[in-house]
């Protein structure tokens, strides 16, 4: 898009969906409070297991009523592996809703809205290049999280060719979603069964920590998908990402202090605090360290921002 | 059912062919596919030596153009896609859209195969690469079950094809970027997982410790073998616990269900290994055009022999097998 007399606007906030298994309890606390947040838009729904069924689709669709009255733009988040029929048949009627944008984790939601209506591509649908882009904006695509392995030079070459109103979204803050597989590490590492795991993910509020044999907190086990332990955050490439045009940022929950960080991401964006002291505010409510390097076009783990005091234990990691 | 071998560079593509392989896939030098490992794949002329090889034996050859472009590395894709229609090979296997897209509007005659890079997992899904892109055949993602293949096999617009021999991927192929997480290549963006370049080998009073950029991956005492540093495949702590928190070094081995394979209307075996040796090809593919032979003439009274299993279990990594997630307690 051709925006080159205007200044860039600001980005909108997003909530990604809740990659974890909480209590429903938990879950519709959780979503109370974001109701008030500074948020945008919210992502809602199951992504990762259909075994998690605390939530039945009817309670998440009274959470996304709640949201909506609140103002918040809701998007309903679909499951990124899908292996059984009732999965697929779940999946049919969240495309099929009337009242919700719908995020397609995966081709199969993609081919259910082809055509039919827009919708939004979460960061495991693999856009990795304008041609992509084009053949999906064609589909009915409206909004795409970028890929989270991709740089801000693969961004800023697909903004060359972006179909015109195609919004750009970037995961900035939270655990990455790295990898999914058939089979359940959390179940495993209960030696359990996926087929009887117990639910143990409802143990675990932030997965379960993985380290290496020298104790170094590495990755993190979340059901049947991997994540990084650190805590990818963008803030300090707020300048830039709103010069890149990007429409939304998306801040992915955790079990504590997700409040606290929309709020400083919030502040930053309206210019209240700087990005220094936004960084500074965000040290305490960040897990077991940071990392930017996708972002450098680096190992995703790095952090090119290595100055700041991240292994300080007395800003505790929660 | 066809028997597809992978041929990493010329020596194995006729080990491929000589032992009974229907076709060959292969990969050009760099990182336009998901094997882009050093001294591997085809230059020009090994790949015009290659196919003539397997054509005047009746055998067809697929090229894997199977990773995902960026804008900076678009040229080399496109180079590829046309380098493999001018060599006039039978079919070109393909994950990303925009190359599909590409490949299709500018050799429609050529025929697509949609990787296993693609994550395809069930028929709406092959139905956005069969509508969009007209692919000819999908090769199905190793997460399904084998009552989840037939559903798939019973509702693809396309005939299915499985893996059903080599090393085994945990994670949905195509959606695991560990490997950039930690070193900045991913199969997806370089063709390769884990790469040799940020390995480390180090014996210290410990033992042998494998390392990926730095990360400890694994730990060997004396007398244990050590593998390739694979990220996924080492052992971690968990809890206090340490053990293959992820993934055991084993491999895939299906011939055991290859007449419920045949049943469910699966129309091609694919056989994992171009990063392995030619003596590996030959092996791997003798024993299942042995096996895809004898359970064509008489599927009930098919039974894996002992002796193939032993030939198998001998070029397995780790040295053991698994029927992985075709069979249910594994997913």
């Amino acid at each position: 898009m051709n925006k080159q007399n205007q200044t860039p606007s600001r980005p909108k906030l997003s909530l990604g969906p809740l990659l974890y298994y909480w209590s429903r309890d938990d879950v519709f606390k959780f979503y109370e409070s974001i109701a008030d947040s500074a948020v945008d838009i919210v992502y809602l729904g199951e992504t990762v297991c259909s075994k998690r069924r605390l939530l039945k689709p009817d309670s998440w669709l009274q959470i996304a009523g709640l949201l909506k009255e609140a103002g918040k733009e809701v998007v309903l988040s679909t499951l990124t592996l899908l292996e059984a029929n009732s999965e697929l048949s779940a999946l049919r009627k969240i495309c099929s809703n009337e009242d919700y944008m719908v995020e397609a984790n995966d081709m199969t939601a993609v081919q259910l809205m082809s055509g039919k209506q827009s919708f939004v591509t979460g960061p495991a649908v693999n856009i990795y290049n304008s041609r992509t882009l084009e053949v999906l904006a064609r589909s009915g695509l409206k909004r795409w999280v970028l890929p989270v392995e991709l740089s801000k030079e693969t961004l800023t070459d697909m903004h060359q060719n972006r179909p015109m109103g195609v919004e750009t979204e970037v995961f900035a803050f939270g655990r990455l979603p790295l990898a999914y597989s058939a089979r359940c590490f959390t179940a495993r590492a209960h030696n359990l069964p996926k087929d009887d795991c117990q639910y143990r993910c409802l143990d675990y509020a932030d997965g379960l920590m993985l380290k290496t044999r020298e104790d170094e907190s590495f990755l993190v086990l979340n059901g049947i998908q991997t994540q990084s332990s650190k805590t990818q955050n963008l803030i300090h490439e707020i300048e830039e990402l709103i010069d890149l045009e990007i429409d939304v940022l998306r801040i992915s929950p955790q079990s504590r202090n997700t409040m606290q960080v929309i709020d400083i991401f919030d502040k930053t964006l309206r210019g209240k605090i700087s990005s220094d002291e936004a960084e500074k505010s965000l040290q305490r409510y960040i897990m077991s360290g940071e990392c930017d390097g996708y972002w450098h076009g680096q190992a995703g783990m790095d952090s090119a921002n290595v100055d700041q005091p991240i292994t300080n234990k007395q800003q505790g990691c929660t | 059912m066809e028997l597809v071998c992978p041929a990493g560079n010329l020596p194995s593509l006729k080990a491929a062919v000589d032992n009974g392989a229907n076709a060959v896939y292969m990969g050009f030098k760099d990182d336009t596919n998901a094997r882009h490992f050093a001294g591997l794949n085809f230059d020009d002329k090994r790949a015009q030596e290659g196919i003539r090889y397997a054509r005047d034996r009746g055998v067809k050859v697929f090229v894997a153009i199977n990773t995902y472009p960026q804008p900076s590395g678009w040229e080399r894709w496109q180079r590829s896609v046309d380098h493999a229609a001018d060599l006039g090979v039978d079919a070109l296997i393909l994950a990303d859209i925009g190359v599909m897209d590409y490949a299709c509007h500018r050799w429609p005659d050529l025929r697509l195969h949609l990787s296993v890079q693609g994550s395809a997992t069930n028929a709406e899904a092959i139905n956005f690469y069969h509508q969009n892109f007209g692919i000819k055949r999908v090769v199905l993602p190793r997460v399904l079950s084998l009552k989840q293949v037939k559903q798939v096999a019973e509702s693809s617009p396309v005939p299915i094809e499985v893996f059903g021999f080599g090393s085994l991927c945990v994670m949905v192929e195509g959606r695991c970027i560990l490997s950039s997480y930690v070193t900045g290549r991913s199969p997806n963006t370089f063709g390769a997982c884990s790469p040799a370049n940020a390995v480390s080998w180090n014996e210290t009073p410990d033992g042998l410790e494998t390392r990926l950029n730095n990360i400890l991956i694994d730990r060997h005492a004396e007398g244990e073998s050590a593998g390739y540093p694979t990220l996924c495949k080492g052992r971690f702590n968990v809890s206090g616990n340490t053990y293959y928190a992820i993934e055991e070094p084993t491999s895939l081995n299906t011939l055991e269900l290859l007449p419920e394979l045949q049943s469910v209307g699966v129309a091609a075996i694919k056989i994992e290994g171009r990063q392995r040796s030619p003596a590996y090809v030959a092996q791997v593919t003798k024993v299942w055009r042995d096996a895809i032979d004898l359970c064509t003439k008489n599927p009930e009274g098919y039974q894996a022999q002992a002796d193939w299993m032993e030939a198998l279990a001998k070029v397995s990594e780790g040295s053991q097998t698994t029927l992985g997630a075709y069979h249910r307690p594994w997913q």
